[in-house]
């Protein structure tokens, strides 16, 4: 295995664990609220738990479609690759249309992060979490420029994309959490 | 070496030497570990004259009772800026810088494995203090003391934009750190020369390995902390606001959740520092390499397991005062056994009392008085009485002055002549050593007495009670004195720099492999390294060549 890779492999092993603590501590700044104030009812009241489901779905789905990219990375199917890519864009940036609706709706209901504790920490969490799957889509389009230049044919892209796509992973399964605990163990 | 498969910009001139003229352009595009490495440890000078110059100011405000030298307000300020410029700014880039010059060199690597991450890290750290210290021109400087305990550090109770650079400031150091972290744990793991394995590389590379993971641990939890903390102050959330459903209590955990470690992020390195400097002034081996190695480990996990003794006064209860209290003095344990292979290494060794050599010395006295008075306020009744007075202080001061800093002089001494090809004077440096020894004694050990005679720290000013008026007389000449070793230390710096003794690749005999290389290493460290086989590699090295030749 070249070093480089090796490195990289590292890194970014390194990084998500320690950016998962980060994502740890603000869930338990979420969870623990719930003992003061009804951060839990609240949540009931004014989430649109299947809304946000099916948004969530376009996101775990393009955790698919970028091993799909993986894949056709690996095999040197270059149309693949560019079709996976875009299609992994266009879910993950409906994820993030889906959250800015949410949050329009909600300013609506005149829910906003200085009314109560509930929206302190809902759209501190949630707001983070949206922020960290944008940096993705930035990561991804950047990728999908360089791949469109042509400017992998002469250098070696398996770093690149790994970092990316561990990277795009990560924020997924965040979101596992972040959905599981904020929508859906109110309802438990 | 390449990343992302694109070419590194590697300096393309020489490395500084102090003869050679150097763009200033050249230093701040640099990647070169060395070049970064010592910017990293400029940027620390400058920020510790500031926090020096801070810390002035408070011992002459508390030098006689009754003294209106600077106003309350502004005493607040100091002596947040002084703890946050003190903890962040200055020991850990001193620290991080000294790693991120030496630790390529000790495994027999020519540059970090990410470069660029490393030139980030330094940027980030001097960007991140000087936002900091901007809030001093943009209406106030932060004023909740360095931990900042909500709800003082909230908007209705402290007006002026202060708080919201600390906050700032610190994510944007926070995250230069913890690139410098992923960079040295990858470095250490994937560029180690033939021969030298993970369980015998040098010990000071092994420490910083281990603290980059406490690094990576710590900084996230603080960094959440932060940024909730802004989120309060600029949009009105209410995280750490009682009155509105919020929590204060739980700032103070994700503070010393972070600040536990933070100390520990503060200690590890110095320690590698002192069980390089010990063996090789000693001329011995070091005394039980896997044990120290072992304790590091230990120290490191334990030391998130003890955040809450911070809070014994909080309230908690007793289990869990109970369980913070038991997991703060097991970990008394570790820091003892080292403590002991350091006296040991030295016991019936060749010793050769360098500045740098009495530095390590002086270090695990004070260091121990410092461990001492840690495991006395572990005890919870006895943290119940002392607990915010200048007990505490003293109590710091022993951990981080006593400890950290008198490492890293200890290693400033040791590798000056590596980074600059020149000597530091040694007569001047036993000035400084034995002015500082002496001031550092004199400031803060009457503040443990102060401290059982209750007087509170963080207060402007103190009445005319008995004692109380010597006592802090005799801590602010203490000071002075710390003042005048630290000028002499400064001037050795620059005189040594344009007419120091060369120093040779090899001045202290050493065998790490920094040692091998010219002083200062040019561009690239090495050319080629024979095969490494012990802890000693240059002795060996050097053994070999007399066998050849004979």
């Amino acid at each position: 295995m070249k070093i480089v890779f090796r490195q990289t492999k590292l890194l970014m092993q390194l990084f998500i664990a320690s950016e998962s603590l980060f994502f740890v501590a603000l869930i338990i700044a979420y969870v623990y609220f719930r003992n003061f104030s009804d951060t839990w009812e609240a949540s009931t009241n004014y989430l649109n738990v299947k809304r946000t489901a099916i948004f969530s779905i376009f996101l775990f789905s393009s955790s698919g479609t970028i091993t799909i990219a993986k894949y056709a990375l690996e095999k040197n199917k270059r149309k693949l690759l560019i079709f996976s890519l875009i299609l992994t864009i266009l879910l993950g940036a409906t994820f993030v249309f889906g959250q800015v609706t949410e949050y329009m709706d909600l300013y609506n209901q005149e829910v906003t992060i200085n009314q109560n504790i509930f929206g302190s920490a809902f759209f501190t969490l949630t707001g983070f979490h949206g922020f960290h799957v944008f940096l993705g889509l930035i990561i991804l389009t950047i990728y999908l420029i360089l791949t469109l230049l042509d400017v992998f044919r002469q250098r070696d892209p398996s770093s690149a994309f790994l970092a990316a796509e561990w990277y795009w992973h990560f924020v997924d399964v965040v979101w596992v959490f972040v959905f599981f605990i904020v929508y859906l163990m109110p309802l438990l | 070496m390449k990343l992302f498969s694109f070419e590194v910009p590697e300096p393309t001139e020489a490395l500084p030497s102090i003869k050679s003229r150097y763009g200033i352009l050249q230093w701040i595009s640099s990647t070169d570990h060395k070049q970064l490495g010592i910017l990293y440890l400029w940027v620390s000078l400058f920020f510790f004259l500031i926090g020096g110059f801070e810390a002035m100011l408070m011992r002459l405000q508390l030098a006689w009772p009754g003294l209106q030298i600077v106003s309350p307000q502004t005493f607040n300020e100091l002596f947040t800026m002084h703890g946050t410029t003190m903890v962040f700014l200055v020991l850990m880039p001193t620290l991080i810088g000294l790693a991120t010059y030496f630790l390529p060199l000790m495994i027999g690597a020519n540059e970090m494995a990410f470069p660029r991450l490393n030139a980030m890290s330094l940027w980030m750290t001097l960007f991140g203090g000087l936002l900091l210290n901007f809030s001093f021109l943009a209406g106030g400087a932060p004023d909740a003391g360095w931990f900042s305990y909500a709800p003082l550090s909230e908007k209705n109770y402290s007006f002026s934009s202060g708080l919201d650079y600390y906050s700032i400031g610190l994510i944007v150091t926070g995250i230069g750190s913890i690139g410098a972290g992923l960079n040295f744990v990858i470095t250490t793991l994937t560029m180690r020369i033939k021969g030298m394995r993970l369980r015998k590389v040098p010990l000071f590379v092994w420490m910083v390995f281990i603290n980059s993971f406490l690094i990576l641990a710590a900084f996230p939890l603080l960094n959440a902390g932060l940024v909730m903390l802004l989120i309060d102050r600029q949009l009105g959330s209410h995280f750490f606001l009682p009155n509105t459903g919020g929590s204060a209590l739980l700032w103070q955990h994700f503070f010393w959740a972070f600040g536990h470690p933070e100390v520990y992020i503060l200690a590890l390195p110095g320690f590698g520092i002192i069980s390089e400097v010990i063996p090789v002034f000693s001329r011995k081996n070091i005394f039980g390499y896997t044990t120290l190695a072992a304790t590091t480990v230990f120290i490191a996990l334990l030391s998130f397991g003890v955040w809450a003794h911070h809070m014994f006064v909080a309230g908690l209860g007793n289990p869990i005062n109970t369980f913070f209290a038991a997991g703060s003095m097991l970990i008394g344990i570790p820091t003892g056994i080292k403590i002991v292979n350091w006296m040991a290494t030295m016991w019936k060794g060749n010793i050769y009392f360098s500045t740098s050599m009495l530095f390590a010395v002086a270090f695990i006295l004070d260091f121990t008085l410092g461990g001492l008075s840690g495991i006395a306020v572990a005890i919870v009744p006895l943290d119940w009485r002392v607990t915010d007075t200048y007990f505490v202080v003293a109590h710091i001061h022993y951990v981080f002055l006593g400890g950290t800093l008198f490492t890293i002089f200890a290693g400033i001494y040791y590798w000056f002549p590596k980074i600059s090809g020149r000597m530091l004077n040694e007569r001047l440096g036993k000035w400084h050593f034995w002015l500082f020894l002496l001031g550092f004694n004199m400031t803060f050990f009457l503040q443990h007495l102060l401290g059982f005679m209750g007087m509170p720290r963080r207060v402007f000013s103190y009445p005319d009670l008995p004692y109380y008026g010597i006592l802090n007389l005799i801590s602010s000449i203490g000071a002075v004195f710390m003042l005048i070793a630290v000028v002499i230390f400064i001037y050795n710096i620059f005189k040594s720099l344009r007419s120091g003794e060369l120093a040779g690749n090899n001045p202290w005999n050493a065998w790490t492999l920094e040692w091998y290389t010219t002083s200062p290493p040019q561009l690239k460290n090495f050319e080629t390294l024979p095969e490494v086989t012990s802890l000693r590699p240059v002795i060996d090295w050097e053994k070999q060549k007399v066998a050849q030749k004979s």
